[in-house]
């Protein structure tokens, strides 16, 4: 089985390498079909491993040392456990289509061969991530998606937003894992290893506080890779790169590290509840924060990217409240629907011709049929009605919040459901149907290619069924993970289940009545709420009025004060010192025999002198 | 009595007319005798030594130094005339090719 796990983590690696020799050729159509397969080779035996884990159990590999210093021993070691392999299909899944949609998508773009170099290092950083063993290769895995992510945000540099945004999200990024850093080395200092079943060894007998102060920094990190309040606003800045790359890294796979970090790290979080509460907290307020901002934006991509955002609450919700298998669940179904639904925004903008806003569009069904069912199905799914894949997990993330009896996040998530359920068939209902609003602008759309719309029917099919596999799931991955037992009676279960599912059924039926009228009225865009959520409660310029500009003029200082007139005048004067010495004493080199013989005299004097005064140290 | 230190005041005085010759004179000539003195006080200064001592080996190596100080002057001396015939001066100040 061994072979299958090389296989899955270093197909991608080959991939990306392979691909890389070609970076700066123009484009060659098999570079993206070579790094299809490979990936799809990794996807293979990702499924392979699934099979084999739920047969035979945990794979545990020690490839080779890696760092082996004093009392510090780090191995090259992977895991494949039944919260790895979870992850391991769904990454491996997800980037296949992705990549076979690219194909398609990334047709015409003059870096065709460059886009799948990235793309395929992106899932090799993401299998390192969840397969490692210990800590640190986590960390590896971690930058390295950091990486990846800033290549492919910034994939179109010569565009200043695109260059500007990339530097945030990695910018954003660097802080959160400065956090995660200092609880890599709190880890080591107190237990004296990173191996993650040494470190779940020992956390027992830790200080408490020690234990919590761990658990923060390390979801500060989880904080920043998921884009979670307060380090929230890269993601929605982030949709400036391609779109495979906003469903691939910023929608299914790659924010959703942090949550896995969480729910990896459960066996410490399920000993500090307060911090756990806190994280839920967070959730909680970041799924309502987010969705609230998705209501009233007219970028195609920005409304998904602030969906994702409010789902990345959810789960941290869950696991937050030790429900970490639902967390997983809920990851991996959001998974399927939502790089579906950036997949198919990514037919519409291609359709459009790289046009974002929604208001442009309308009535596009006549001309996309294929894209409009597909991207309705995962609206459905997102939304949350049975018996597609979203209804499952999220109804379990509300169960568990109100089985906890934390009411008040039971009523942010029921609520944020409703605004989910809102914006999602805002979204379809303002792309797809409603005036035709694109003749207006000149545009003439035109379905996606065939095998574009053929590779997206997997994640149509799973944005569908996968909710069918709860139990089959839940009896997997609890092997591994705490169970969570539910103990509320089975009258107000139901209760809870009618309850969101008639919000999201009524969100749903008032986007679809409001905007059939031609949505609302002028009026409501002067209102003080549209401003300040269209604004993104004007966070962004906050963070400039208050952190960058400030920033902006400490390091101008610096540069101009400190650096130029004190470090680069240092070395400077070093340097002229030295020029004048040279200039001074080329006159020794006279070339008259006199005069160098004279030297010479001087040379001797001087050897002479340190001869007799020099005592060697006895 | 002559005793060593006689013999080594002789050596550091021989040295330095040779020393001082090196550093003063121009002519060519005058250099190679210069260089001569300083050779040759050191070898004085090797023999007085060994005669101390009561060991050869200083004395073996003014010989040796004799020895390459004769074949060193004769390649020189070769030179200069060459120079000479070429130039018509041995002076120092006229061999000043390479400057700095």
């Amino acid at each position: 089985m061994e072979k299958y796990l090389y296989t899955a983590l270093f197909a991608p690696l080959v991939s990306s390498l392979f691909v890389a020799l070609f970076a700066s050729r123009p484009k060659m159509l098999f570079t993206g079909v070579i790094a299809s397969i490979l990936i799809a080779i990794s996807m293979v035996s990702s499924f392979v491993l699934l099979i084999d884990v739920n047969t035979h159990g945990a794979l545990h590999v020690n490839m080779m040392d890696w760092i082996v210093a004093g009392n510090l021993y780090i191995p090259f070691g992977f895991v494949v456990d039944e919260v790895s392999v979870i992850m391991m299909v769904t990454v491996t899944l997800v980037s296949t289509v992705v990549h076979i949609y690219s194909i398609g998508y990334m047709d015409h773009d003059k870096s065709f061969n460059r886009f799948f170099s990235y793309l395929s290092a992106f899932v090799f950083s993401m299998m390192i991530l969840v397969m490692s063993d210990n800590f640190v290769g986590l960390f590896i895995g971690w930058e390295g998606v950091g990486l990846c992510s800033w290549l492919l945000i910034g994939f179109w540099y010569h565009k200043h937003s695109a260059s500007w945004a990339a530097n945030e999200a990695f910018i954003m990024n660097r802080i959160a894992d400065l956090g995660m850093l200092m609880g890599l080395f709190l880890i080591y200092w107190n237990v004296g290893s990173l191996q993650y079943e040494e470190v779940f060894a020992t956390l027992k007998d830790l200080d408490s506080v020690v234990v919590a102060t761990i658990g923060i920094f390390l979801f500060i990190g989880a904080m920043g890779k998921s884009a979670q309040f307060p380090l929230h606003t890269w993601l929605a800045d982030a949709m400036e790169g391609p779109t495979p790359v906003s469903a691939l890294i910023h929608a299914a796979t790659m924010v959703t590290a942090g949550v896995y970090l969480v729910i990896r790290c459960g066996e410490l979080y399920s000993m500090i509840p307060d911090v756990g509460f806190a994280i839920a907290s967070l959730g909680a307020f970041v799924a309502l924060f987010a969705a609230s901002m998705a209501l009233v934006n007219n970028d195609l991509k920005r409304i998904i990217a602030y969906s994702t955002l409010s789902q990345l609450g959810y789960m941290f919700v869950a696991a937050g409240l030790g429900a970490y298998w639902i967390a997983l669940f809920h990851l991996m179904t959001h998974a399927f629907f939502k790089s579906l639904l950036f997949l198919g925004a990514g037919n519409v903008m291609h359709a459009m011709h790289d046009e974002l806003n929604i208001k442009k569009m309308g009535g596009l069904y006549g001309s996309m049929k294929a894209t409009a069912i597909l991207m309705s199905v995962a609206s459905v799914a997102l939304a949350g009605i049975y018996p597609l894949a979203g209804f499952f997990s999220k109804d379990k993330i509300l169960e568990v919040a109100f089985n906890e009896g934390a009411y008040f996040l039971w009523f942010a998530l029921f609520i944020g459901a409703g605004l989910t359920a809102f914006y999602s068939f805002r979204l379809v209902m303002l792309v797809f149907f409603g005036e035709k609003e694109y003749i207006k602008h000149g545009f003439h759309p035109h379905e996606a290619q065939p095998f574009v719309i053929y590779a997206l029917l997997p994640l149509g099919l799973l944005a569908v069924i996968a909710g069918w596999f709860e139990h089959q799931f839940e009896g997997f991955t609890t092997r591994l993970l705490a169970r969570y037992e539910i103990h509320i009676s089975h009258g107000i279960e139901i209760v809870l289940i009618g309850a969101t599912l008639c919000i999201a059924v009524g969100g749903i039926a008032f986007a679809i009545y409001k905007y059939q009228r031609g949505g609302f009225s002028k009026t409501w865009e002067e209102g003080f709420f549209y401003k300040l959520l269209s604004n993104q409660y004007y966070i962004p310029k906050v963070y400039e009025l208050y952190i960058m500009r400030p920033f902006t003029m400490l390091s101008q200082f610096v540069w101009q004060k400190i650096d130029m007139k004190v470090v680069d005048f240092t070395v400077d004067s070093i340097a002229r010192t030295i020029y004048k010495t040279g200039e001074k004493s080329r006159k020794m080199q006279s070339g008259n025999l006199s005069d160098m013989l004279r030297w010479m005299v001087v040379g001797m004097v001087v050897l002479l002198v340190l001869a007799l005064f020099y005592r060697p140290m006895a | 009595m002559i005793t060593l230190t006689h013999y080594l005041i002789l050596t550091g005085l021989l040295f330095a007319i040779g020393l001082v010759g090196v550093m003063r004179r121009t002519n060519l000539l005058m250099l190679f005798f210069s260089t001569e003195i300083l050779l040759n006080a050191v070898n004085i200064g090797f023999v007085a030594v060994s005669k101390y001592y009561g060991d050869f080996t200083g004395q073996m190596f003014a010989f040796f130094i004799i020895a390459v100080a004769a074949s060193e002057v004769a390649v020189g001396l070769g030179l200069l005339i060459l120079w000479y015939k070429r130039n018509g001066s041995v002076d120092l100040n006229s061999l000043q090719m390479m400057k700095g």
